[in-house]
């Protein structure tokens, strides 16, 4: 039976099992790529999207549960790319591999839009389930001060990366 | 896959003009200086003569000035699709703005080595890259002297114009570009070098290359591929490893929504090979899952299903109960030092099985015909992936091309091309393009995991605390005189060299689990129980243990018996070492600060890959013997360059922080000659919560740089649990830490 879902703004109807998590029906049917697949049991956050607004697993997700939600990708976090945490994640050159960040940011910005001044507590908190296993956590904590900063009116930094302070720039 | 953003906006009229450039004989072809290193990881047999050096292949310069650079390597999320064209746009001296970078496909007569892996890339490619650049640079020089009809040697160049000084005269390279295609390119063995001093993008803070399009969600990874008519492939190994398919359900998986083929694969003995198994082909990777879930396979009976972690450990226990296999290196007199030693220590040291558990679970997409193989992969070595591909499936290597995409990390697993054959295998049985990709548990239980070991250890300390005697007996794993993949000790291991008595022995039980590197392979064991160890010693002799490191340093002992020339040049540099550790003790206080009892720093060296580094660690022990490590130092020498310091500050604070990971809680296990773990649930790698600042500092030596992916990683297990010695008198002889119990009053 067909199923309708809000992606990015805008609505997609597929002929799936209803029982489909939405990580596949984003990937292979939608070919939205930038959510990734890590584990399938909800426990590395590289799938992460916004379902209403709230940062979701979408590997353990059922496509039946999402039918009537606003469902946003790393593709529609923002219209240009221009996302705070993505202007952050630029400044600080967040990635090695790359391949979880988009899941990282979706947390990110998810955590931003309750708590707009978070603590490193609250970063930890928020963040702690979505591994990164190039281990950029550190930059990926200040990325997420920063993106604090940047939807509080900061302009975000441009060019070569952020100079090094005592030759390690990322310990806050 | 190049990407949107890196392709320079060119009308048609000049991108024509542009490619008749590149045909022309403004590119150059890299020439690699193949390191021993290579040779191990299999590399550097079998390299193509060079091609002709009149081909396009790493510059391309189009009118408008935009200078497009091939990178040839696998990018892993090491960096080097940033640093590689950094050198070359250093020698031809551009704006790194105007550099627009483009991931080359495999093709070794082009590019020679194409390699991510044992940290090689910038010493085998800091002279050739550049000189590729220097070599561009030339050529534009000489095309405008030509113009200008003055010496080429009155002609300077900055940011991508040629100058003539006294004639005030200037002209771009885009400019250029056609005439220099025209010059004859110079002898890149001579062609001059910029002195260092004048370096303008080597030593840097440059980016991630097409960093936007990985924050924006752009395709760029393996698993991102999608090609016409592609299918879906999932493949069910025998969970003991190699056993063969006795029977499978395969007329109920084929009923299954979705599917579309399945069928059972023979495969071969080659462990890091086509191991055999059942192929469920389908229209969605899902549907395909949950076919696999009905799938019922009979594994054949197989010899290894009696092997488990238990079985291993019983072994070395055994091994250390009596007379070793062989010695490797004996120096002095050992039992004779050790009866006068005043002073006796002795330590047991055992490390686990682990997995590398690349965020991306391993794929590749193959599309076979006839006569033909296209791949589109995140192999390590493309080059070993090409030849296992070609002599499983019988072709000839001319018969496979090979397109490099973006890794989701690798750490050593795409140094193994399994998921290579199976796409292969799969694809030309189904005869519909495929791509396969493993499941988190596939991933898990199909590594080539760094194997576990066991080492007992003896040290003699003199009445003034000198080490005078040492014994290592590593039980490991081999046959004869064959270590298994990454199982392997030799004899210039430190101390070695630095004590007048001592013994190196070994021991090796046979294993059918398949193994390979993992970061820093060996040597992220090794460390642990070496540098563990030396530590005890120094307690012993009651001295500071990075002190008592440096003191160990000062006399050298010749072999009892000679190295080979590849053992000597890869003797570590005992100057280098006494640098950093002197460096480190600097910058992390140690030795200046009170610390509360529960709080303590550690100290290890390691030298690994040619590269050194020192690192201190500071941990925090609750009473209830939680961990948590406060900070780390580390202090690397990797010779005279940092390349681009924004990504060597990443790739050490990634390796320690995959150390600690390693350290905390990283452990397979085996029982019946299966893998006890599965997923992240029950294989738990480090968090942001867990993550210390790591401080990174570079001492810079007159030494050509060395690379930064590995050597970083081993010095930090030892320094964290030289650190929980130093906080709570616990010494901690096994990891992870989840076995150990930490508890203090």
């Amino acid at each position: 039976m067909p199923i309708t879902l809000k992606v990015n703004g805008t609505p997609r109807t597929l002929d799936v099992p209803a029982d489909m998590p939405l990580l596949w029906a984003l990937r292979d049917e939608l070919d939205l790529k930038g959510t990734k697949f890590g584990c399938g049991i909800a426990r590395c956050g590289a799938c992460t999207v916004h379902v209403n607004g709230v940062a979701t697993r979408s590997c353990n997700t059922p496509l039946s549960r999402v039918a009537s939600a606003d469902i946003t990708t790393i593709e529609g976090l923002s219209p240009n790319g221009l996302h705070a945490v993505q202007q952050a994640w630029e400044e600080l050159d967040v990635p090695q591999c790359g391949y979880c960040q988009a899941g990282q940011m979706m947390a990110a910005a998810s955590l931003l839009a309750k708590t707009p001044k978070p603590t490193d507590a609250d970063i930890d908190t928020a963040l702690n389930t979505n591994l990164c296993r190039c281990a950029t956590y550190l930059r990926i904590r200040n990325a997420v001060h920063r993106a604090a900063e940047i939807k509080a009116g900061a302009t975000p930094a441009v060019g070569g990366s952020t100079p090094s302070k005592n030759g390690s720039p990322d310990n806050r | 896959m190049t990407t949107p953003s890196d392709t320079p906006r060119v009308s048609r009229r000049d991108f024509l003009r542009a490619t008749a450039i590149a045909g022309g004989g403004m590119l150059l072809v890299s020439y690699a200086e193949p390191l021993d290193a290579l040779g191990r990881l299999g590399v550097q047999d079998g390299l193509p003569p060079l091609a002709d050096p009149m081909l396009g292949a790493f510059v391309r310069i189009t009118p408008d000035g935009i200078v497009t650079i091939t990178s040839k390597n696998p990018e892993i999320g090491q960096g080097i699709k940033t640093m590689l064209p950094m050198l070359i746009a250093e020698e031809l001296d551009v704006d790194w703005a105007n550099v627009r970078v483009e991931q080359a496909d495999f093709d070794p007569t082009k590019y020679q080595a194409q390699i991510a892996g044992g940290s090689t890339a910038t010493p085998t490619n800091w002279l050739p890259q550049r000189r590729v650049g220097a070599a561009a640079r030339a050529m534009l020089v000489s095309a405008a002297a030509a113009q200008w009809n003055v010496p080429a040697a009155e002609l300077e160049t900055a940011k991508g114009v040629v100058y003539h000084r006294a004639s005030n005269r200037s002209a771009s390279y885009g400019s250029l570009a056609s005439a220099a295609a025209a010059v004859t390119p110079p002898d890149l063995a001579t062609v001059p070098l910029k002195d260092p001093k004048s370096f303008t993008i080597i030593g840097t803070r440059k980016k991630t290359v097409g960093l936007r399009d990985i924050l924006t969600g752009k395709p760029m990874f393996g698993i991102d591929v999608t090609v016409p008519n592609m299918h879906y492939a999932t493949f069910v190994k025998s969970p003991v490893f190699a056993a063969k398919v006795a029977s499978a359900n395969l007329d109920a998986i084929k009923a299954m929504p979705g599917v579309t083929h399945a069928f059972v694969v023979e495969g071969t003995t080659n462990l890091q090979g086509l191991m055999p198994g059942v192929a469920i082909v389908g229209t969605n990777w899902w549907l395909v899952q949950q076919a696999r879930k009905k799938l019922v396979v009979q594994w054949a009976a197989h010899p290894t299903a009696q092997q488990s972690t238990a079985s291993f450990t019983a072994k070395a226990a055994e091994f250390f109960a009596g007379p070793p296999q062989r010695t490797i290196r004996n120096d002095g007199n050992f039992d004779a030092a050790i009866k006068g030693a005043a002073k006796v220590v002795t330590g047991d040291y055992s490390y686990p099985f682990i997995a590398h558990a690349p965020l991306e679970p391993q794929n590749c997409t193959a599309h076979v015909t006839a006569d033909k193989c296209e791949l589109w992969t995140t192999s390590q070595t493309p080059q070993g992936g090409r030849a296992l591909v070609a002599t499983t499936l019988g072709l000839k290597e001319d018969q496979i091309t090979m397109h490099m995409l973006r890794a989701g990390g690798g750490f050593g697993r795409r140094l193994y091309n399994d998921p290579l054959v199976e796409a292969a295998w799969i694809a030309r049985e189904a005869k519909v393009p495929v791509k396969l990709l493993w499941t988190r548990e596939d991933d898990m239980q199909h590594d080539m995991f760094r194997p576990g070991g066991y080492h007992t250890f003896t040290g003699g300390l003199d009445a003034n605390g000198t080490l005078i005697a040492f014994r290592n007996h590593f039980a490991t794993f081999g046959e004869g005189e064959r270590f298994a993949p990454s199982a392997d000790i030799g004899p210039t291991e430190y101390p070695a060299r630095f004590v007048p008595n001592l013994k190196m022995d070994v021991s090796v039980m046979p294993l059918g689990v398949p193994t390979g590197a993992l970061r820093a392979p060996r040597s992220n064991a090794l460390s642990f129980a070496f540098q563990g160890f030396i530590d005890e010693c120094a307690v012993a002799a009651g001295k500071d243990p990075l002190q008592f490191r440096i003191d160990t340093l000062k006399a050298e002992i010749a072999p009892a018996t000679p190295l080979t020339p590849q053992q000597q040049a890869g003797q570590m540099d005992a100057q280098r070492v006494i640098g950093i550790l002197e460096k480190v003790r600097d910058v992390s206080g140690w030795g200046k600060t009170k610390l509360p009892k529960g709080t303590g720093m550690g100290c290890a060296f390691y030298y690994s890959h040619r590269g050194y580094f020192a690192e201190v660690v500071q941990v925090t022990v609750s009473k209830a013997g939680d961990v948590k490590v406060d900070k780390v130092w580390a202090v690397g020498d990797v010779g005279s360059e940092i390349i681009n310091p924004n990504h060597a500050e990443q790739q050490v604070q990634g390796a320690a922080m995959d150390g600690l990971s390693q350290a905390f809680g990283q452990e397979i296990t085996f029982t019946a000659g299966k893998v006890d773990q599965t997923n992240f649930n029950n294989y738990p790698m480090l968090r942001i919560r867990q993550a210390p600042p790591v401080e990174v500092h570079f001492v810079k030596t007159n030494f050509a740089p060395t690379g930064i992916g590995e050597p970083a990683l081993p010095p930090v297990v030892p320094a964290m649990i030289n650190a929980i010695y130093a906080a709570t008198g616990k010494r901690v002889r096994q990891i992870p830490l989840t076995k150990v119990d930490l508890k203090w009053s």
